[in-house]
């Protein structure tokens, strides 16, 4: 369905887009080598959710999910995109069926890496427990195809960040790349302070939310693998060479991992703030940090970031 | 939720070769439109389903301007509708008939 326009802006261009304004099928088109893109379960086939109607909410003819193959860099790949403005890009019934369908067939295929362009505030609460099993067989999915030698790539950067069962996904993936807008986490600001109180996450106090969720910070604590500036070129870029340098999923690696994750608790369990972790990471102006420009924080990363070892 | 549907007679065909297109996004203040050259030539459909209910007044009278401007012969076009005001809705039809003509 190479025929699908995406919605709101200009089709002409393609590297300066702005990723975080970008729709989901902009991403897919401006990312993948042009006319490449062929989607799976098009919007015309409308597919769409069987729960919405029942709280008289409306529906979207792809469900805010696309799904589909082409190539990047002439190699085959398979992609799934959210729309981040359709519902926060929430996962439901139908909308997380896409994504564990793609992921089915590349565990078949073997070889063929996928790419998810994460856009999501997590499970669609209307549709609650079909969202849950989504999400459930969803990282299976991940698993399944990553242990039969597919590289499952996330990349993260748009408006509603990677949050809930979405940063469950995230962390079963290959390699994240990651912008500075593109948050990922588990509970939000908004829930952390709900439950938590105010002393433990003042959601209102945006830079400290920013440098405790943003990308910079992933970055740096190794939860992600590469920085992308916000545009659709650097997302590109970052996805071709992740694509040439994650290795597979072995024993070693979920090994390393937990060496990894138990390093990290203990060496930064105790600081309070992000900037903390950065000073113990060797930056010498950890307050500068989230006023560096994009290239001279991937240089910086470059420097002081925690090896990944191929897992979150 | 309301569904609407309107159907027109247009005097000419759209232009452009595309069979299909997909605008917009179903937001609060935001619709999609899905644009599909299903219809005979002379024909134009519109469905709408809508969060805003009682505005079906509105509706036609945007919907029959569209028609009468764009001529969009042998399209259906179907409407998901987050409450959009009816000049985005304007821009959206539109945009949707000259998506079908764009090539690649």
């Amino acid at each position: 369905m190479s025929d699908l326009t995406p919605g709101g802006t200009s089709e002409s261009g393609r590297g300066g887009v702005s990723w975080y304004e970008a729709s989901a099928r902009q991403r897919v088109r401006l990312l993948l080598d042009a006319g490449s893109f062929t989607e799976f379960v098009g919007p015309e086939q409308r597919e769409t959710s069987p729960h919405l109607q029942v709280f008289d909410l409306p529906e979207q003819f792809d469900d805010g999910m696309v799904v589909g193959a082409g190539t990047l860099g002439g190699g085959a790949v398979l992609v799934a995109a959210q729309e981040g403005r359709f519902m926060g890009g929430a996962f439901g019934e139908v909308h997380g069926a896409k994504l564990t369908g793609l992921l089915r067939a590349a565990r078949d295929l073997t070889s063929t890496p996928v790419l998810i362009l994460f856009d999501t505030g997590g499970v669609r609460l209307q549709e609650a427990n079909a969202g849950e099993l989504a999400i459930a067989e969803i990282m299976r999915a991940v698993v399944e195809a990553r242990h039969a030698g597919v590289t499952v790539l996330g990349l993260v950067g748009g408006r509603s960040g990677c949050f809930g069962g979405g940063g469950l996904i995230a962390g079963c993936c290959s390699a994240l790349a990651v912008s500075e807008q593109g948050r990922i986490g588990v509970s939000g600001p908004e829930v952390i302070e709900t439950n938590r109180g105010v002393e433990e996450f003042d959601s209102k106090d945006r830079p400290l939310v920013w440098r405790t969720t943003g990308g910079k910070h992933r970055r740096l604590i190794g939860g992600a693998d590469a920085f992308a500036d916000d545009t659709v070129d650097a997302f590109r870029a970052c996805a071709l060479d992740l694509l040439r340098t994650t290795g597979p999923l072995t024993l070693d690696t979920l090994r390393n991992e937990q060496a990894r994750l138990r390093e990290r608790l203990d060496r930064f369990g105790a600081c309070a703030d992000a900037r903390d972790v950065w000073a113990k990471r060797g930056v010498d102006d950890a307050g500068a940090v989230p006023g560096l420009p994009a290239d001279d924080f991937i240089a910086l990363a470059g420097r002081v970031a925690e090896p990944s070892h191929d897992a979150r | 939720m309301e569904n609407l549907t309107y159907r027109h007679k247009a005097k000419t065909r759209a232009p452009g070769d595309k069979p299909l297109a997909l605008v917009g996004v179903v937001a609060s203040g935001n619709l999609e439109v899905l644009v599909e050259r299903v219809l005979p030539d002379t024909d134009c459909e519109v469905a709408i389903a809508t969060t805003a209910k009682g505005f079906g007044d509105v509706w036609a009278a945007v919907v029959s301007d569209f028609v009468e401007r764009r001529s969009p012969g042998g399209l259906r076009l179907s409407i998901n509708d987050g409450g959009a005001r009816p000049d985005t809705v304007a821009l959206r039809l539109s945009q949707a008939v000259r998506s079908l003509e764009e090539g690649r």
